[in-house]
This record gives structure tokens, sequence and C-alpha cells, in this order.
């Protein structure tokens, strides 16, 4: 691309070549670099968010999930196809920059592009170029003839008009290169295009076309690649190609621990929380900068509510439109030209009250975004103003209240949250110890509330107490001490109820002084893991069973088998948020001929059963119960008994089995209470028998 | 408006178990949970409703002790202007027109143009709504769930038996009781009580109101109660025990033969 064929030479237009080009190039950054700055406006608004710590797991992050795209085969021919695009642009970033400066400077060669590498990067590009374009125009069929369904209908026009606008560029690039590779042909200079690449072909087609001709299709070409290549840049923060630009930062900024919810303010300390004026997010101002920064990076795939169980449903939810929404009334009160507006609550204007109240926080969405956008914070915040504002659903507000007055959202009294351990048959072959400043254990069972209070989940609490005594752990429980681990408590955005219910159980969990905690229930088990501070290892049963396993001192016995299939359904607080998946599926594959099978969506595809603690109250408008969905997931995995490892799962599939019709064709049972029911005397009760004998 | 709601204190039905105490006069208190009488709470929300609408301030007043202190804080959380404990070892044991009585010299120490109380308490007998409008010779109206401001009157609904509504207009200054579903009252948070936390909240008794002590307390009081009993579960009740199929059709044909169904 050097020498005298160049669209810098240009003289015999109104201005010369290199004035155009050089107005162009200025225009178009400087509108660009406007842009962006007024982009950045309400980001400066908004909270405060510290992501600038541990730079070395961000930039892994980095190299993941933007630079190695880790998400993307999830959806393997999107996928494949944006992995592509995406290697294309990086790749012909360089080409594109070159081309830019040889339009002012006709001599310019990209420092280290000289010579064979030079040679070889073109080749490589004139293939880039190509393989873009072809993906441009499989993209556009795909959006106009095929039309995924987790598109919908919205956005297709403003994504075919982008892809469109790439192919443009791709083929303004390919005429230039091929334009001057045919010209410099008839002035015996040789410029090699890569074989059958777009550029080659198009030099196919231009063996007979004039020199005169051809260089005004290479100007022309080049004219058109310029100009594309600005109006794209200065268009992309309108829409949702601005991902190209924010997603690096979105991806290095992205949150890093799991499983945990952000503070009220990232800024006022807990202790201080009293004199914050206003909880959560009411106002658009009031996310914080990386919350409107991940609307800005959304593309708009749709592979979260593609995947949200609350969509699935036909519950008013898709966390995409919770994006969309924000980045439009950002857009339209932010506008690149002209003032900010005046903010109004967002709840109420574009979103309804039902939406916030919709989500389960089981996760689906952000296991699944590309670009790590992040909507269970967004979600607790947006209900967080909600509660602060005290709009709460009536179906929440009993639960609540009983939560404050007795520690348990039945409203059950405290003397009776131990009476599970009180039936006369189970007291004859496990007992319970109820610890207190006195009476101590090593480990302390974590019961919390539905599996204390609620009938049926009583059951699992016994099963887990009957593994813990067979292995000859020395264990207790709180009893009337023990409060909700508040789980939901905060997630549903009651942060001050939340930190009373916390605060309240680790005193008692210091005053019990043990060294371990397990738990039966995933919400409690992610609660005193992430929620809580200071408090000795967590694990859940399921964690247990698999060592103790391991170790030999539990042995399970063979299952009544009668063509039973059974299926494990991953608790989301267990699975998604804890990435525990093997540890259950070990245990199950342990009992003797038990015949597993997986449902398509399982470990961190899991589908929620409707979720946990408060959402058992909330009454969501929905078409169906997602519980129900999931049994039918169940079935046609060809399983007729679901395993699960939560208290909440089990009530909302014990529910959706009668609900569904598929009564006496399925049933579920907790993983604590089939190892209870399939343990054969195990081996260190055995030894201490027979020390005991001994002594 | 000036808008005074007369709100109670009461163990929470949903958060108790409720069991008679061994004298068998009164139910078990240890233990109990307490909470705003739920129409009470109806009542402040649509006092505060009707404030933010046309201007005004709620004031909330109960008589009780001490403990009643939280349910007024409460309502202040939820957004009341002021509130007033009404206490005097002279109110203790006051019968349904004790209590109207000591209301109403509270009302006589202010200017209220409408007073709201809730359709009745989980523990009470409906009744000192009505004798306190009738101590002020103000226009009385129960069950009441709606309320349009218009002026210096007020345009009430009522459900009435089987389903209907009325309208009704009603002089201000009046008295209304207020029946659940009048509105969604709102969520009163941990945090909002805590704001709350330091508000004063002024004590009445005799010396501050013009209470005929000979009308109060439970030496006046002319309704006793005698005696307390858990009702014996009645035969009338017909337990079913077929399969679902044949139960459902069971209660069916049962609901319309008692014409249920039309």
């Amino acid at each position: 691309m050097v020498g005298i064929y160049s669209p810098a030479l240009l003289s015999d237009w109104l201005v010369p070549g290199k004035s155009l080009f050089l107005a162009i190039h200025i225009i178009g950054i400087v509108l660009f670099a406007y842009i962006v700055a007024r982009r950045l406006v309400p980001l400066y608004r908004a909270q405060a968010d510290p992501r600038f710590d541990q730079p070395l797991a961000r930039l892994k992050n980095v190299g993941k999930y933007w630079f190695g795209q880790w998400k993307h085969p999830r959806y393997p021919f999107a996928g494949v196809m944006h992995i592509l695009i995406f290697a294309g642009f990086l790749l012909l970033a360089t080409r594109a920059f070159t081309l830019l400066i040889v339009g002012v400077s006709p001599n310019f060669v990209m420092p280290g592009l000289s010579g064979k590498t030079g040679h070889l990067y073109n080749v490589v590009t004139d293939y880039a170029a190509t393989v873009v374009f072809l993906c441009m125009v499989v993209a556009v069929v795909r959006r106009v003839v095929f039309k995924p369904a987790r598109f919908g209908k919205s956005h297709t026009a403003d994504a075919v008009f982008l892809l469109g606008l790439i192919a443009v560029l791709m083929l303004a690039d390919s005429f230039f290169a091929a334009s001057e590779a045919a010209g410099r042909a008839r002035i015996d200079e040789s410029m090699q295009l890569a074989f059958l690449s777009l550029p080659w072909l198009l030099r196919v087609g231009f063996s007979s076309t004039s020199l005169a001709a051809l260089w005004v299709i290479n100007v022309t070409a080049y004219l058109v690649h310029a100009v594309t290549f600005y109006f794209l840049l200065c268009y992309r923060p309108f829409g949702i190609q601005f991902h190209v630009e924010t997603s690096l930062f979105s991806v290095y900024f992205a949150k890093l621990e799991r499983g945990t919810v952000k503070p009220v303010r990232w800024d006022v300390p807990e202790d201080h929380l009293d004199q914050v004026k206003s909880f959560g997010v009411k106002k658009f101002e009031d996310f914080t900068w990386k919350q409107i920064l991940d609307f800005y990076s959304c593309a708009d795939c749709g592979r979260c509510a593609d995947k949200c169980p609350a969509n699935a449903a036909g519950r008013p939810l898709a966390p995409r439109f919770l994006t969309i929404k924000a980045r439009d009334y950002a857009f339209e009160h932010y506008p690149v030209f002209g003032k900010a507006n005046n903010s109004n609550p967002l709840v109420g204007t574009i979103y309804s009250e039902d939406e916030i109240w919709s989500c389960t926080t089981c996760g689906a969405c952000e296991e699944e975004c590309p670009l790590l956008v992040e909507y269970i914070d967004k979600i607790v915040d947006l209900r967080r103003g909600l509660i602060d504002s005290g709009t709460v659903p009536q179906s929440l507000q009993k639960p609540l209240k009983a939560l404050e007055s007795r520690g348990n959202p039945y409203g059950k009294m405290e003397k009776k949250r131990a009476d599970w351990t009180r039936t006369a048959e189970f007291q004859q072959d496990c007992t319970v110890k109820v610890l207190d400043q006195k009476t101590h254990a090593d480990v302390l069972y974590f019961v919390d509330s539905v599996t204390s209070y609620d009938n049926r989940m009583q059951s699992v609490a016994r099963a887990t107490s009957r593994i813990l005594s067979k292995t000859g752990t020395d264990f207790g429980v709180l009893g009337p001490t023990e409060a909700d681990s508040g789980h939901e408590v905060r997630r549903f955005g009651e942060e001050m109820l939340f930190q009373a219910l916390r605060d309240h159980n680790v005193e008692a969990i210091q005053n019990a002084g043990v060294k371990r905690i397990v738990t039966s229930d995933p919400h409690a088990y992610n609660a005193l893991k992430h929620d809580y501070r200071d408090l000795p290892p967590v694990e859940h049963i399921s964690q247990v069973i698999a060592k103790e396993l391991k170790a030999g001192s539990i042995q399970l016995g063979p299952r009544e088998v009668d063509g039973k299939f059974y299926t494990y359904h991953d608790p989301c607080y267990l699975g998604r948020h804890n990435q525990v998946y093997e540890d259950p599926r070990t245990v199950l594959d342990a009992i003797p001929g038990l015949k597993r099978v997986e449902m398509k969506r399982s470990r961190d595809r899991s589908f929620c059963c409707g979720g946990g603690g408060l959402m058992l109250f909330y009454e969501p408008k929905e078409e169906q119960r997602m519980g129900v969905l999931r049994v039918r997931m169940a079935a046609d995995a060809g399983a007729n008994v679901i395993v699960t490892a939560c208290p909440f799962c089990m009530t909302n599939i014990e529910d959706a089995i009668k609900v569904g019709g598929l009564e006496g064709q399925m049933s579920v049972i907790d993983l604590a209470e089939l190892v209870d029911q399939c343990m054969v005397v195990p081996v260190r009760e055995a030894e201490h028998e027979i020390a005991a004998v001994g002594d | 408006m000036e808008i005074l709601v007369c709100v109670k204190r009461v163990p929470d039905t949903s958060e108790n178990e409720i069991e008679l105490n061994a004298a068998g006069n009164d139910i078990e208190r240890d233990e109990l949970v307490y909470s705003i009488n739920e129409p009470d709470n109806y009542a402040v929300e649509e006092a505060l409703q009707i404030r933010d609408r046309v201007g005004g301030n709620v004031t909330v007043v109960t008589v009780g002790s001490e403990d009643d202190e939280e349910v007024l804080r409460r309502q202040l959380a939820m957004g009341a202007n002021q509130a007033f404990l009404l206490y005097d070892e002279a109110f203790e044991g006051s019968d349904g027109r004790g209590i109207a009585t000591i209301l109403k010299e509270f009302v006589l120490k202010g200017h209220y143009d409408l007073i709201l109380t809730g359709v009745q308490a989980d523990d009470g007998a409906a009744q000192v709504g009505g004798m306190l409008a009738a101590m002020l010779d103000y226009p009385f109206a129960s069950l009441v769930n709606s309320i349009e401001v218009d002026s210096s009157k007020l345009r009430i609904g009522r459900e009435i038996e089987g389903g209907n509504r009325e309208i009704s207009e009603i002089d201000l200054p009046c008295v209304l009781s207020i029946q659940t579903g009048i509105n969604e009252p709102r969520y009163v948070g941990m945090r909002g009580i805590r704001q709350v936390a330091s508000v004063p909240i002024a004590t009445f008794g005799t010396g501050e109101l013009n209470v005929d002590e000979a009308l109060v307390g439970a030496g006046a009081a002319k309704v006793k109660r005698v005696d307390y009993f858990v009702p014996v579960l009645g035969k009338s009740a017909e337990i079913l025990s077929g399969s679902r199929e044949a139960n459902a059709e069971k209660v069916l044909e049962l609901i319309a033969a008692k014409g249920g169904l039309k």
C-alpha cells in the first residue's frame, strides 16, 4: 500500500486528498471523544464502587472472558461466530489504523509490519476481512430469516444496520486492496493478495478494468472506508455495539466474589448507615458507575433472558430489559447533545414493582453473560430502594415483620425452634444437643427457619442429624437462640433487618464455641459463608457426606432400585453461587445400583425451582410455576426421582409435582434423607463399639 | 386537613400461639409479641394518603402504657407527623366507654377535621369509634373502605352485604372506622423505626386531659370480662377422607347444596 499509489496523492478532486482525509480524521476523532465524554457524565454522577483492587485477578478475567471469549461457546453457533468476528476485529485493528494513516501519510508503514512480517500480516488480514464479511452475511440472514427467539423483535433493525455497516467496512477495505493490487499489476509492481480471499476475488474481477477506473475505485473505497469507520465509531455509543469499546473495561472491573451482595453504599461503613439519607437505587444516579458501565456494555444478545427462569415462567422480568431500559433511560436523560434532565424514580416509570420482586437471585443470567454484566446486585439495590420507600407487597410484609419480632418468617415461637428433635422415634436413635454458653460441641448444625419449623423439612433436619451422629460427630444446634440466617432478607433488600439477624446469630454461634458449622440449607450456607464474618468454617451437608464417604466413615447400602431413575437438581446457592457440583453427584454415585441421569439444564445451567426464603411468600404474576417447568425437565431426562439438597427446592418441587399432575410418577427426596436411608453400619461406630468392649 | 388516628397495640395473632392462662380469665401473655391492630394500620395509611393529597397533619394516639410506645413509633416511621400516648394509672382497666371518654378529652384539646379508627381491634368489640363520635356529637360512619375528600365533605364508600358498594356523603368533622383493604399499607422497615427512635412522644394523663376520673378506669367500667375460653370443636365440621377427585366432587356438591353456586 505504499509508493505512488495512494489516496493521499489524490489531487484532481475539489480538495487535495491529504487535506480531505485529515479533515475526516479530525472530525471523526473529536466527535468520538466528545460523545464518549458525554457518555461518561452519568458515571461521574453515580455512586462509588471500589473496583481498582486485585489487578492480577482482573487481568486474568480479561484474558479469560474478554480475550479468551470464554462464555461464548455456551451458545455454540452464535459463540463461534462471535469469536471469529472478535478475532477478525483484533487482527484488523492495525490494518484499519494503517489504512487511515496512509490517507494522510502515503509512505506510512506500521512499525514492525514491514518486509516479511508485513506480508504475512496482509495475508492473514485479507482472510480476516473475508471471514468477518461472511459472518456479517450469516448474522444478517440469521436475524432476518431464522429469527432466534432470544433476540425478540425489538432491536432487529438496529442490529441489521450495524451488521451492514461492518460488512460495508470489510467490503471497502477489500475493494481498496483489490483495486490497488490490480493497479500495481498494470505498472509491473506486484502486490500479493491471499488466495481466495475477498480482495483476491475482487482483483480477479478487476482484470480488465482500466487504470483510471481502478484509481477512482481505489479512492472511493478509501473514502467509504474512512467515513464508515468514523461513522461506526461515533454511532456505536448510541446502541448495542458500544460494547466494542466498553467490554474491556466491564470485564476488567467485573465483580470478583461470588455469592455476595454489594453493601448499601461502598463508601459508607456499616455502622454509619443510619446517616445515609436514602437506601438503594431509587433514581438513576443511585446506581454505581460500574452498574451504569454494565448498561453500556450489554450487547443485547438475550442470553440472560433466555436462561432466566422468571422469564421462562412468564413473570414480568427479563434481565436483558432491566439493562436495556436503563440504557435507554441514560441516553434519554443524559443526551449527547443538550442538557441532562432531572431524574425520576425508576420504579413506576421504566421498571414495574412486580419486575423487581420477580427475581429469585438464582444467578442464571450472570452465569450466562459473556460480558459479566451483574444483575443480582442491581435487583437487590432496587429492592432496597422499594423497602426504603415502603413499597413492599403485602404478602411480604407479614413475614418480614415476623422475622423482626420472632426471628423466623412464620411468626412461630422461638422456644419451639428445636421441637423437631423431640419426636419419640427420633430420640431413640439420635440425641441433639442444644448449645449455649454451658453446653458445647465441636460442630454446629445451623438448621435455619424452614428446616426448623416446616413439618416436611424437619425430616431433613433429622436425617442430617442422624448422619452427623452416625459419623461420630460431636454436634449440636442453637435451638431457641438461632434466628433466621437472613439470606433472603438481605436479598429482598431489608438490609437493616438482615444485619440485626446476622449480629444475633454471630453472637449465638460465638457463644456456642464450635469449631465448624454444618448446614443442610444452601441459602444458610451461602449466608454464613459470604454474608457473615468471623465465623468458623462452614460446610454444606453434601460436602460433609462426600468427605466422610472418602474417609470410609460412611458406607452406603444398595437402594431398592425397581426401575427408578434418579436425577440431581442443583440448588442455585449450592451450585452456581458456590460451585458445589461434584460432591452431591459423587454421593449419589456411591449408592450401589442407583441409576442417575442428568437433566439438560444442570450444574451451572441449573433451572431455579422458584426461589427460597421470602420468595415462598411472594405471589408473583406468572403463567406457570418455575417448579412445574423444572419437574418437566426431569421427566424429559427420563428421571422419576429428583434428588435435591435444599429445603426450598424440596418445597417447590413437591408442590410442582402436585400442580403438574405428576403425583405417583415423580417424587423428590433430599440428598441427606436418601443417604440417611441408605447408610449401613458405619465403620467408625463399629470401631467405637469394639473399643468400648476392649475397655 | 388535620387527621387523628386512634390506634391500639394488640398481640399479633399471626405470630403468637394464643393460650389461656392458668386462671382461665385471660390469655397467657408471657412471650407474646405485639403489633399495631391491623385495621388501625390501614387507618393510618389512609390518613397519610389523604394528607399527601390535600395537605395537613396526621396525629396518632393510643390509650395504653409505656409498652405501647413501640406501636406509636412504628406509625411515626410510617410517616405520621406526631404521636401521643394517653396514660394514667386512673385509666387502667377502662372499658370501651372509658377509652372513648379519654379519647374525647384528647380530641377536644386539638382541632381535628377527621378522626379515624380501625374497624375493630383483634381483641376488641368495635365500640370505641362509635362512642367517641357520639360523645363528640360528630357524625360517624363505620366499615369505610374508600374516602374521597370533597372540600368540607367526604365521599365515603362501604361494602354492604352481598358485595355491593354504597357511597355516602358525610360532613366534617366526623369519625370513621376503617375497614382493611381500603389501601395497601406501606412497609415500615427497621431503618425507618431507628430513624424515629429519638422523636419525643408526649404522654398525657389526668393532668393534661380534662378527664372526669369517675368515668374511667376499672371502677367505672360497666362491661367486665368474666370468662375466657377456647371453644370446643363443633360437631358440624365434616372431614372428607376420599380421593382427591371424590373430595372435590363432594365439596362442589356441598357448596351447591348450600346455595353457594349460582
